[in-house]
């Protein structure tokens, strides 16, 4: 009915049950793996193409490390305390946002353009469970991140304060936010253009945001538009915890959780999947 | 009965055919590119749709397979709507191109493609049965486009479904790699699978389909076996000079005889190629006076009834 593999095989030696694995029965037996098991190919699958890609180790690795031991090391903006206990929970913050947002919507954009979600579409992996696995593949991501930014600060004095809970608590809402805000982007727009955007967004959050230059440098009258930018208030929660040992960043929270509400479920309506 | 749930595809007519569509329309803008189109694929077999560039063969298969909606008609794959979620186990897709992340390795999306079924093919097994297993760690954007297209053929496959869809799966592949692609095909129907492909190869069709559907301008324009389409008559073709008297000549051969000059100076003559007829043929015109060139008996190919019924013209 089906042939044995031609070729190789024969040339090495096959126990019985080997040989049975280079047999290729066609007879359908169609059926979907557990949806655990798919989310978990997914994710994986995505987090190796996020660790290979150049550009996105750029982003989420390369470009925070050099900002926390720049912005620690040299007199570049004037803090209470410890340059580097002011600077770590910002460039924690910008990592979540680099890899959420940035790398996210530009790697989307183009699985979109080469027919990547098209042909994921056709397969037993729903779109919820894609969705899933890319979450699961940037929170992974993000494990790294949190790592290797720690060790470096660590490294350079840094005194971490408060509960850890917070802190996970923040990075995954941060995480929901910028997640819906990249695959807006990457869902309505050209590949070219969500590079565009995406990274220009990246930069002008980057200024804004209280990531390493403190919004009170702002005028008065900008800052509490600032306060309400998602990477605004991820900074300012982890600052309040991590700086200052402070309890649950309730405002922080509440933005950062109305933007996620807002922008996943917009997304959601108008994420176009070709 | 979790037993026969397990053993039986989960919902559908396991007596529907394949695929069944009826009507359908489908608009871009001012384009009608399908225009009440029906068609119906009998299950455990290959079906191959063959039409011009720009027939509709893309648009059809796209909407079967869920990507498109249609804007008319009635379409049922294995007896479901193309939207069913339950098709996406059951039914194995091979795009016209692309698909696959470029910098990810052939071998790592074949067995990501595999983690996604219950009961897959061994990837490693299928990529060597294609060639391709001293590409499994090249990066897809890498692979020459004939060895993408088996990737994604082998893609297709390695969820071990009931039916699959193949785009055009042989076009630009040189003749090695589409022996192996004929070789998975006719593999695929002996062990029971359905298989629908479209294909631009008068030759593949012929060689591979037990029933070929050739559509134009998004309507179906002949159906059937490439032995009634072909027909099992034979034909009697010759060169002479322009302009024979044809009644005159078919007065002296067998009833049901039929002969045409088309183009000046080219005779085919068609009906019952017994030997006689040759003869015959050769008598009438040493009678006439005519020498004739080229006589030969053939059967009809494909390729004659595809530019009968959709013309010559390039487009």
């Amino acid at each position: 009915m089906t042939s044995l593999t031609p070729g190789y095989d024969t040339a090495r030696p096959l126990r019985s049950d080997q040989a049975m694995t280079t047999t290729l029965d066609f007879t359908p037996r169609p059926g979907a793996a557990p949806l655990p098991r798919m989310v978990l190919a997914q994710a994986g699958a995505e987090m190796r193409a996020m660790l290979r890609n150049g550009e996105q180790l750029l982003l989420t690795l390369i470009i925070p490390v050099l900002l926390l031991v720049g912005f620690s090391q040299a007199p570049l903006v004037s803090v209470d305390g410890a340059r580097v206990d002011f600077v770590t929970p910002g460039v924690l913050a910008l990592a979540v946002m680099s890899t959420a947002f940035t790398g996210q919507a530009i790697a989307t954009g183009f699985e979109r353009r080469y027919g990547v979600l098209k042909r994921l579409g056709a397969t037993p992996l729903s779109r919820p469970g894609l969705m899933f696995a890319k979450t699961a593949a940037v929170l992974g991501v993000e494990v790294i991140q949190v790592a290797v930014i720690s060790m470096v600060a660590l490294a350079m004095g840094w005194s971490p304060h408060g509960d850890p809970l917070w802190i996970a608590l923040l990075i995954v809402l941060g995480t929901a936010a910028f997640s819906g805000l990249g695959l807006l982007i990457a869902g309505t727009l050209r590949a070219e253009a969500t590079l565009a955007a995406a990274n220009l967004v990246y930069l002008v959050l980057l200024g804004l945001g209280g990531v390493v230059f403190p919004v009170a440098k702002f005028p008065e009258g900008v800052r509490p538009v600032l306060e309400l930018l998602p990477i605004t208030a991820l900074t300012n929660g982890m600052r309040s915890v991590l700086a200052s040992g402070g309890g649950f960043p309730a405002g922080p929270v509440l933005v950062l959780l109305v933007w996620a509400t807002v922008t996943l479920g917009v997304a959601g309506r108008t994420f176009r999947w070709e | 009965m979790p037993d026969a749930a397990n053993t039986r595809p989960a919902g559908g007519a396991d007596d529907a055919p394949a695929v069944e569509v009826r009507d359908l329309v489908k608009r871009y803008g001012r384009t009608t590119a399908i225009d009440g189109l029906t068609l119906s694929c009998a299950r455990g077999q290959v079906t191959a749709i063959l039409g011009p560039n720009g027939a509709g063969k893309t648009s059809t298969i796209e909407i079967c397979e869920g990507f498109r909606q249609a804007d008319g008609g009635t379409v049922r794959v294995l007896g479901l709507a193309p939207s069913d979620s339950s098709l996406k186990a059951r039914v194995g897709v091979m795009l016209q191109s692309g698909g696959v992340p470029p910098a990810m390795r052939a071998g790592e999306w074949l067995r990501l493609m595999a983690r996604f079924h219950a009961h897959p093919l061994d990837p490693a097994a299928l990529l060597d049965r294609l060639g391709l297993s001293e590409h499994a760690r090249t990066p897809y954007r890498r692979l020459s486009g004939g060895q993408q297209q088996r990737l994604s053929l082998a893609g297709a496959i390695v969820g071990r479904p009931e039916l699959v869809f193949l785009d055009e799966p042989t076009a630009g592949l040189d003749p090695q790699a589409r022996y192996a692609c004929w070789d998975i095909v006719t593999g695929l129907r002996e062990a029971g699978v359905s298989v629908v492909l479209t294909t631009h190869y008068m030759d593949e069709a012929e060689k591979l389909a037990d029933q070929v559907i050739i559509i134009d301008h998004g309507r179906v324009v002949a159906a059937g076996t490439p032995a009634t389409l072909t027909g099992a008559e034979r034909q009697l073709r010759f060169r002479a000079r322009p302009g024979l008297n044809l009644d005159e000549l078919l007065s002296a051969l067998p009833q049901g005889s039929a002969a045409k000059e088309s183009p000046a100076g080219h005779y085919i003559i068609e009906g019952q190629v017994a030997p006689g007829l040759l003869a015959t043929v050769t008598a009438w015109c040493a009678s006439e006076g005519v020498t004739t060139e080229d006589l030969s008996i053939e059967r009809r190919t494909l390729e004659d009834v595809f530019l009968e019924l959709t013309g010559r013209e390039l487009r």
